[in-house]
Order: C-alpha cells, then structure tokens, then sequence
C-alpha cells in the first residue's frame, strides 16, 4: 500500500438513515465497498449485544448495583466496527464509553464492569487481550498507543494500535501530541475520534471551530477520513482501510465517525439542562441498529429466525451479566497494598498490617 | 576506579545499560546527536542507532505517554526531561498513570520506566531551570523518587532503576553534573531503597539528599573543626524511605537536622522530621530541625545563594539544637 492515503473530509455513508444503500455515484470516495452481507450479520448481531448490554448496565446503575455507566446507547457502529477492524494481536485503547468495542476484542463483560461496580480498576488482563485498561483522563491513553505501536515496530511485530477518543478529547493536548508523535515516527495507530457531539453538556461548538475534527489530521501530516458513525458498513470499510495502510506503511490515521449520544453522559447527568428533546429526536431515526436491520432485511439476509437467536442470544448474556454484577467474592482489602509497588515497601506493609489488625478488631465488635 | 564527572557517570550507565539489555531505548528534547544539553546522553545516537537514542518532538507529557506505551509493549524507556520546570507538562501522565497502570492491573502491566530530570539551583539558571520538584512526585502513590549525591551513586542508582520493575524519577543534581569524582563502575548496584551514612558523627546528624549532602558534609567539617561531631545521612532513595538507617543515625546522637534545597513547607524535608519524630521521640534531645528553601519561587541568579542552604545556615540551626538544656 502506497505511503500517503488521500484524506477524505466528506463524509462515508454506504447506508442511508433510511437503511436504503447508496448509490457508489454518491461515494465521496471510490476507495470504499459496501461490505458482504455475512460480515454485516456479524457488525448486526454484535451490536444487538452491545445495545443489550449497554441497557443492561444503565438498569443496574438505577438498581444500585453498578455506580455508574457511561453508556454508547447509539454509539455501537462505532464500538463494533473499531474492535472488528483490528487483525489478532492487534491492540485497543479504549475509553470509559467504549465497554462495548472491549466486549467485541473478546473480554469477558463482567469483568469490564468489575471497575464501574467498584471492586477493582481494570479487572481484565491487558496484556492477555490487548487491550488497554478504559481510560478515565481524557486523550491519556491515545500517547499509550503510540508508544505500544512504535514499540511494535521497532521490536519488529506486525501491530496496529486502535485509539479510540471523543470529541471533547480533541481539546486536549495530548490528543495533538498523540497525532504529532504518530506521524513523526510513522507509529501505525488508528485514531477513531466518536465525534457524538457533547462532552457531558459541552457541545461540539464549544470545541473547536475547525470544519470538521478529521481536519485535525492535516496538520499534523495524518491523513484523515470523515465516516457515518450510524453506518456501521461505511465505519466496517474506512476502519478496515486504515488497518491495512497503518499495518502496511506503519502510519497513522485519523478516523472522525459523526454520531451522538442519545443518553445522557452518565446515568447522574441530566441532558435537559443543555440540550433540547427535539434535538435528540432529529437523531432517533438514524440509529444504527435500526438502519441495518432496514437493509439488512431488504436484501434477504436476515430473516425471523435469524434474530430470534441474537435476541435470544442478547438476554442470555444480559443475565449473565446480571449475576455477573450481583454476585461474585468481595474485594479484599490486602489488595490495597499489594500492587502499588512490584516489591511493598516496609511502610505499605505496615500500612497493611494496621488495616488487617483494625479488621479483626471491627470482626470481634460484631 | 576512574575518575569521571557525574554527567560521565549517567552517561557510562545509560551506555553499559543500553549493551547489556536492547529493551532499553532512549529519547528526549536534544538527547540525539546533540547528546543532550548537559551532554549526559553524547555519543548515544552514534554508537547505538536511532532506534536506540533519538530525539522527540517538544513535547513532555508525549514523551512519558509514549513511554508508557512502549514499556506495555515490553521496552525499558529512559526519557530526559530537559528541566525539572519543563517536566509539569507531563505530570498528569506520570500521576494518573506511569505511576498508578501497576496498581491499576493488579500488577498484569509494570511500566519499567525511568523518567530522568535535571533538578536544583546553583547553576545561576534563570527561571523554571532550577526547581526542586521533588515532593509532588514522592507524594504519588506508585513512583519510585532516587537522586544520587555522588557520581558512584549516579552510576549504580541509574543502572538500578534501569533494570527494575517499576516508573522511577530519577533527581539529577545537575549543580553537580561537572564535578569529578573517583567512582567504580564494577561496584556493587547499590539496592533502591537504602540511604547511607557518608560520614560518622556524635553529637547531631544531618539528613540531606541529592545537592544537599555535598553541603551538609562541608559543614560538618566546619563543625569538626569548631569542636563538633555531626553525622551526615544521604536520603538516596526519597521513596522507598530507609527509616532503619535514617533513625538508627539519629538515635545515635539524639539530636537532627534535615537540610534539603526545596521550599520547605508540605515538603521531603517536612516528611523526613515527621517520620524521624514519630520514630525517635524518646530519643531527642531537640526538635528536630530543618534546613530548606524560603517559600518562594526560585529566585533569579543573582539571588540565589540566600534562598539555598549553605554551611553557616546549618551550622546556626544546629546551634539551636537546645545544647544548654541537655
């Protein structure tokens, strides 16, 4: 693959909103395909999952069980396209919004919950799945990816590091500096920016006043790709390329998927005091399940029977996820200690020590 | 033995690190074939690569995000930031995760990293060249916090936090950087965690780290030949702390003094008098005292010398050290 890919700054759709495809004549680019029908029942299917779960864990915030969950109700394309783009080895660095995208790289999701639950910080093994823990601090972890892919390649392995942020994270300035050290050493990292136009109750134009985010990418010699982040087909195929030319060229790409957060930031926020329901209901039609389900369905492949097992599928795991949440060994408390440091120093320790003994004394008062 | 600066020292360990293991790569501000501004990286680039030694774009908090990374994926990177001051840059990196992914993971992810400042005054350095930043990383939880006072120690400290498994920031006297000393090179690696007694004394100890001790030890030759005996105690390792070798100095004479160039308030120095207190109350004769910075911005050149401890300030406080009463 040739070193330089043309940025493309209008947008990919391959699906309309109203799940009818378009025509290629209306492709802003003539790179993209729209992708087979078996590899859209799988984007389809994991995005059932991932809207389940994502509901599953917005009802156990309002049961008490999880004590917080930024969902991507709305946002699966993105989830699902951005962990299906990636080849084995292949590395993700995800966000507190992302669980869905880290469920769909194969980690197991109550474990991913485990942190919003409150036992643990990172409950999966990264270095097992390749896949960074969620990160709180915005743009942090877009450098981390930079630094896992350079390293990759100057140890001579075959990895793409996907980098996934917000709109809001675009402010920050390790967002530039992570695209600058990309593109200065040729670091094959996928920066997929979830453009969904609100940082909590900031929106976009608050932001930047840049035409697009993918604009970003000029700057910085990045080449950049505006997407339908509701079409999970145009999401499939730009994600895909820019794999294959970070892989092959070992350069970095910007991806800006345009889709919005339906819900609220968090299930403690409130959208009604910065944003108006006519606003979010522009948005409702273009949900990127529903459209392709639409097109799906069109072509004949997907029928009845088809989706009964994936909704099947969906509430098994949502119940697994329920008794996952609900159930599992209390946090031990020598935890606390144990991994501050590789070795505990004598002061942890003794730290420790003053914790166990103040346990035992509050287990004989009961 | 051979005798060589302390910028000789970081430079050899940096080098014989960099033969023996090829996980080790080293990037900065101008540390490529400039060799860095205080030359502590020269000839790096040159005899290892650019793979090995190279320069970044100016930008700190991507230079210790990118070493995160790439200690993830299984490399030891030792960065330079050019100047304590232009270290802040970076904090949120090395407080919200070089310091805390460890912990994060259970232990799943070490991030063997080795983030190298230049630190302190005396330099006659103009603003943001001379800051003693040392507190707001010895009161993260997760950072390993070294500064040599000696070029052997410069040596065998660095090769330490090289090899080991965990983020260290490693404190650089850099008023020191041109002083030559003997130091051997096949020493022992002195073990991360240990403060030492650079010199045995009676009747009160000195506490001092990184540009501190040099001016401890002269006064307590000034002591000595004024008829009093101090010991002097080099901190070494700010955090781990060695409160078995800093308390059994102070026992020993029962009385204290902590000498650090830092502002003192919420500082090291304030740490150290609480710990030594806590520890050895029954065994002082005095409060223990301490000899630190004004609460000021580092002065400009000019000035400086009445902000930084000097021998007769150490000597008055342990004037003060309530000898009538004991």
């Amino acid at each position: 693959m040739s070193s330089s890919l043309e940025s493309v700054l209008d947008t990919v759709r391959l699906i309309d909103p109203d799940g009818s495809p378009v025509p290629p004549d209306r492709y802003p680019s003539d790179r993209y395909a729209i992708p087979a029908d078996a590899d859209l029942v799988a984007r389809y299917r994991s995005m059932v999952l991932g809207r389940r779960i994502n509901d599953q864990a917005s009802a156990l915030t309002r049961q008490g069980r999880l004590a917080v969950y930024p969902s991507s109700h709305g946002q699966e394309a993105c989830q699902v396209a951005a962990a299906a783009a990636l080849r084995p080895g292949d590395w993700l660095f995800p966000t507190y919004r992302d669980t869905v995208a880290v469920m769909e790289r194969g980690v197991d999701p109550v474990e991913i919950l485990t942190w919003l639950k409150g036992d643990r910080h990172c409950a999966y093994d990264p270095l097992e799945h390749h896949v960074a823990p969620q990160t709180t601090p915005l743009a942090t972890q877009l450098l981390h990816a930079v630094g896992v892919a350079h390293a990759g390649r100057l140890q001579g392995q075959d990895v793409v590091a996907m980098a996934l942020c917000g709109d809001g994270a675009t402010s920050e300035g390790d967002f530039h500096e992570a695209l600058n050290f990309a593109a200065v050493f040729r670091a094959p990292v996928v920066f997929l920016v979830q453009n969904n136009k609100y940082a909590i109750s900031v929106p976009l134009s608050r932001q930047t006043a840049a035409p697009s985010l993918a604009h970003k990418g000029v700057g910085y010699g990045v080449p950049a790709v505006l997407v339908d982040g509701n079409d999970v087909a145009a999401l499939d195929a730009v994600l895909r390329e820019a794999v294959a030319h970070a892989a092959a060229g070992g350069r970095p790409v910007l991806v800006e998927a345009d889709t919005y957060r339906v819900q609220a930031h968090t299930n403690a926020d409130d959208p009604t005091r910065y944003r108006t329901e006519a606003e979010v209901e522009e948005w409702r039609p273009r949900d990127p399940i529903a459209r392709l389900r639409t097109y799906l369905r069109a072509r004949g492949a997907l029928d009845d029977a088809q989706e009964a097992t994936i909704t099947a599928e969906a509430e098994a795991l949502a119940a697994t996820v329920r008794d996952g949440v609900s159930h599992g060994p209390a946090p031990d408390p020598d935890d606390l200690f144990e991994h501050v440091f590789s070795a505990m120093t004598p002061q942890l320790r003794a730290q420790r020590d003053l914790l166990r003994e103040e346990l035992v004394a509050e287990g004989a008062d009961r | 033995m051979t005798k060589m600066t302390m910028v000789g020292a970081l430079n050899a360990a940096l080098r014989d690190a960099m033969v023996e293991d090829p996980r080790v790569v080293v990037f900065g501000e101008d540390v490529g074939p400039l060799g860095g501004v205080f030359r502590v990286t020269d000839g790096l680039t040159a005899e290892f690569g650019e793979d090995r030694c190279f320069d970044t774009p100016l930008a700190e908090s991507g230079i210790v995000g990118m070493a995160i990374g790439m200690a993830m994926n299984g490399m030891r990177p030792v960065v330079e930031m050019q100047f304590d001051a232009f270290a802040y840059p970076a904090f949120e990196q090395v407080a919200s995760h070089l310091a805390k992914i460890g912990n994060r993971t259970h232990g799943k992810v070490r991030l063997p990293v080795v983030v190298r400042i230049p630190y302190g005054g005396g330099i006659g350095g103009v603003e943001h060249h001379c800051d003693s930043s040392e507190a707001y990383y010895a009161h993260t939880p997760g950072l390993t916090v070294v500064t040599p006072a000696t070029n052997e120690d410069a040596y065998g400290l660095l090769r330490a936090a090289i090899a080991g498994s965990d983020p260290v920031i490693f404190f650089e006297p850099k008023k020191q950087y041109f002083t030559k000393e003997e130091v051997d090179v096949t020493a022992d690696v002195p073990p991360i965690g240990r403060a030492v007694v650079r010199r045995e004394g009676t009747d009160a100890t000195l506490i001092a780290y990184g540009p501190a001790v040099p001016v401890a030890l002269a006064a307590a030759e000034q002591a000595q030949r004024e008829g009093r005996s101090l010991a002097v105690v080099d901190v070494r390792s700010i955090v781990p702390f060695d409160d078995a070798t800093v308390t059994a100095a102070v026992r020993a004479t029962g009385r204290a003094v902590v000498v650090a160039e830092a502002q003192g308030f919420a500082s090291v120095a304030s740490e150290i008098v609480a710990r030594v207190t806590e520890q050895c109350f029954h065994h002082l004769a005095a409060p223990v005292r301490r000899v630190t910075g004004f609460d000021i911005p580092f002065p400009p050149p000019k000035l400086e010398r009445h902000h930084l401890p000097s021998v007769n300030r150490i000597l008055d406080t342990v004037d003060e050290l309530q000898w009538d009463e004991s």
